[in-house]
């Protein structure tokens, strides 16, 4: 009885999914197609590599609100360098930069946002919602700073193929996040750093007396968190071809939808990349749904906020002593 | 002898149990009108627990009490002080960013039929209890603005506002200075002649002598006798109240022959950055040998936990003093420097800084010694199996498997997974900080036999506790902690209960 009931609840994102996809096949035919099938993977894969940086975070106990503004200001970082590359006229000098070259700047920048908030976190001890906030306005800021306010358009047609080519009859932007999930699972079940970050995130202060360096893992997953969200950046710049000022804007909101409806706590510790996979994918499948049976935007919104408050209902239902 | 009006508050066969562990054992208390009862006892003799039953925050217990003869009841702290019972908590229980009057009306705020808050009556009311306790406060001030000595008389204010009939006071000497004593002692003899009964804890023994009224010893959860008469009472008598006990569960610790010197410590000074009190440990020196166990004894406050900590590297910016390991100079800046260099520290809370509960046995024991479970730069489940699987044998972990989560153990268990995490790293010294606290006596007597035969093994052991009986039987030498510095040093033969203690209260 109690393995029926504790198979059922380590299942139960995927029992929702499950019943999701059935409901939305009986109610629309247009839904269980492999176009859509694709459609909804391409939609959802931004989300999945910014939500699998905010797993790592949160399963630290922290949170990242800056993952939007950071995935925009890289996405405009990687489009200015590859338009107009970089010119310093006080010396004189004009640097050009290749696609490969571009989209490394782009890691980089993102992965130095990520920095600052780990540093301001761990060294100032900001609050990593405060920390993160600023972030938001930081970021977003650099980004109009950086594109003047108008979006960078008419990008290299070899770079337009990460958002928009296929490879192995599989779009890129899926085998980019599949990557990124594959490798995010192996570092959180299979290395020390993994391990450590569940150990600051289930008890900070067993972590440290058992000689953890928590201040240099939480800085490595704040960055990783900007790092996955210039991945993310880089896909949707491709894939519009074009670095919109304002893109990402609240991918905040439900990157950190997908970790909780995929399980893992926001009191840290406990959660997994899987999870919030799967979180992901019932947003994505919902959205898509809720359009095909043109159900009305502002509903879609009402629905989607209570499947998160029914998601965290049931987690405390199941983890009924956890603060 | 006693005379029944006399008696305002009684306690009948008080038994509290948390868990396997009983704290109070049909213990029995009269508190009389008017006088200041002393409670006196050493650490865990369940002087804490007592009081939080009579004022309601431990609702569950055996047994009866009596509030002017007639038998009561409280669900909760709110109960007890609508009964007249008022505690004034060892950490104060006062909001910093509310003023004065706020904190006193606090739930009781006087307000009119529309909700609109009356503040100049509660103004007032607040001015003239001020008053009663001999105070210049402005009513309007933040808490936070406040010394503790001032936050200690918000809350007898508090307590008085409610007609207290008998005031609870937890060690409230313990924060504050010497002048704001000297001004609690004046409140409280006002509040005697205002026929107000004190319920008073403190380990100041010399302090007690200005004020008490008679004493109550208790020793191990059991009222042992009382002192009524305080005239004729010396500092010797208290502590014989105190300690004198009856032998039980016995434990004889074998025989180790020490090996050469593997730790010494010379100076090691704490300094407390921002309190009047400039330094918390105090030029500490000694030196460990191998299979050696050193007690270190202290009341609370005394800086025991501190000295551990700082020595593991947990202070580094605030410490001084030199550390010395296998006769080699050594830097300990951070934990993982300690581990680096064979130090290992089973802290005191094994939940808040021991253990990650929810995570399994398994990942608990590897957790200090990470790198040696992983291979070819991944974890290696089949190591971090055996690994664990060692030490629940060794150390005989009662659990059906190394995949179940910590929380899930009984305390004892929890410690000793606490100590295979810390023998994974294999260190030459191990700082055990109140190993059975919480624990039954049977685990305890456990603990004490792997602390015998890990000394057997050549480890340096430095065991930290609060209880008398249990550092006299487990160690080589003990030293004792008093006022930030080492007060006095005991070996096998010329260690008492009362040397000890005398020491600690100097």
């Amino acid at each position: 009885m109690t393995d029926v009931k504790s198979t059922l609840v380590k299942f139960q994102s995927i029992i929702a999914l499950l019943v999701l996809c059935i409901v939305l096949t009986i109610l629309s035919d247009k839904f269980f197609t492999l176009e859509n099938g694709w459609n909804i993977a391409r939609q959802i894969s931004i989300n999945v590599c910014i939500s699998v940086g905010m797993t790592l975070v949160i399963l630290t106990k922290g949170i990242d609100l800056s993952v939007g503004s950071m995935l925009a200001f890289s996405g405009a970082i990687v489009a200015g360098l590859l338009k107009f590359g970089l010119e310093f006229p006080s010396i004189n000098t004009f640097v050009g930069f290749t696609v490969f070259g571009a989209i490394l700047a782009g890691l980089v920048v993102g992965g130095g946002l990520g920095v600052f908030n780990g540093w301001m976190i761990t060294k100032f001890k900001v609050p990593p919602f405060v920390a993160t906030l600023a972030m938001l306005t930081i970021a977003r800021g650099a980004t109009m700073l950086w594109t003047g306010g108008f979006p960078i358009t008419g990008l290299d047609d070899s770079f337009a193929f990460i958002g928009t080519g296929w490879f192995l009859g599989i779009p890129m932007p899926v085998w980019i996040t599949a990557i990124v999930v594959v490798l995010a699972i192996i570092l959180t079940k299979k290395t020390k750093f993994g391990r450590h970050i569940y150990a600051i995130g289930g008890n900070e202060s067993a972590a440290r007396l058992s000689g953890i360096n928590i201040n240099k893992v939480k800085i490595w997953v704040y960055a990783i968190a900007g790092i996955l969200s210039a991945v993310g950046g880089i896909i949707l710049t491709s894939r519009l071809d074009s670095a919109q000022p304002n893109a990402g804007m609240s991918y905040e909101l439900d990157s950190i939808a997908a970790v909780v409806i995929g399980g893992t706590s926001l009191s840290g510790g406990r959660g997994s990349i899987m999870g919030t996979v799967q979180g992901a994918l019932i947003i994505g499948v919902l959205n898509s749904g809720l359009v095909l049976l043109n159900v009305s935007p502002f509903w879609q919104q009402i629905i989607k906020g209570f499947v998160i408050l029914i998601a965290v209902i049931m987690d405390r239902l199941n983890h009924p002593n956890e603060n | 002898m006693e005379n029944q009006r006399n008696i305002l508050l009684e306690a009948k066969n008080i038994t509290k149990r948390f868990g396997g562990v009983t704290a109070l054992d049909s213990v029995n208390l009269n508190v009389h009108t008017g006088k200041v009862n002393v409670i006196v006892g050493e650490n865990g003799a369940g002087k804490s627990t007592l009081m939080k039953i009579l004022s309601g925050v431990y609702p569950d217990y055996e047994g009866q009490l009596f509030l002017n003869g007639e038998e009561v009841s409280f669900g909760n702290p709110k109960d007890a002080m609508k009964k007249g019972i008022a505690i004034m908590h060892q950490e104060l229980n006062l909001i910093p960013y509310l003023s004065i009057t706020e904190n006193i009306f606090l739930g009781r705020e006087i307000h009119n039929t529309f909700g609109i808050l009356d503040s100049k009556e509660m103004l007032k009311q607040t001015k003239s209890l001020l008053e009663r306790l001999d105070c210049h406060l402005n009513p309007k001030t933040l808490i936070s603005d406040l010394r503790v000595g001032e936050q200690q008389l918000v809350e007898i204010a508090k307590a008085l506002l409610e007609e207290a009939k008998v005031v609870i006071m937890d060690e409230p000497t313990s924060a504050i200075s010497d002048s704001e004593v000297e001004s609690l002692f004046r409140i409280i003899d006002s509040l005697k002649k205002q026929n107000v009964s004190i319920l008073y804890i403190s380990h100041k023994l010399d302090e007690l002598f200005l004020i008490a009224d008679r004493f109550i010893g208790l020793r191990d959860g059991k009222t042992v006798g009382t002192i009524e008469n305080v005239e004729g009472a010396t500092k010797d008598d208290l502590i014989r109240l105190m300690v004198g006990r009856d032998i039980k569960n016995k434990y004889e610790k074998d025989v180790v022959k020490l090996g050469d010197d593997v730790l010494s410590v010379e100076n090691i000074s704490l300094r407390n950055v921002g309190s009047k009190l400039k330094y918390i440990i105090k030029d500490i020196n000694f030196t460990l040998k191998k299979g050696e166990v050193l007690g270190i004894f202290g009341l609370m406050g005394a800086g025991r936990t501190e000295l551990l900590e700082t020595i593991f590297g947990l202070h580094s910016k605030v410490m001084s003093g030199r550390i010395v390991i296998d006769n080699k100079e050594v830097k300990i800046k951070s934990v993982a420097d300690a581990i680096k260099n064979g130090l290992g520290l089973v802290p005191e809370d094994r939940k808040e800084d021991g253990l990650v509960l929810q995570m399994e046995i398994s990942k608990n024991t590897s957790m200090a010694s990470i790198s040696g479970v992983v291979k070819n730069g991944f974890l290696n489940h089949k190591l971090e199996t055996e690994l664990s699987k060692k030490y629940i044998e060794a150390l005989k972990i009662k659990t059906p498997s190394e995949k179940q989560l910590a929380k899930n153990l009984s305390g004892g268990n929890q410690q000793k997974v606490v100590l295979a995490k810390w023998l994974a790293t294999k260190p030459k010294v191990l700082f055990l900080d109140e190993p059975t606290r919480g624990i039954d006596v049977k685990a305890k007597n456990e603990i004490y036999h792997l602390i015998n035969n890990l000394a057997k093994e050549g480890l340096g052991i430095v065991v930290v506790s609060s209880e008398l009986p249990e550092i006299m039987a487990i160690s080589d030498r003990i030293l004792v902690l008093s006022n930030s510095k080492i007060s006095g040093e005991f070996n096998q033969e010329n260690a008492s209960e009362e040397n000890i203690m005398q020491a600690a209260t100097l």
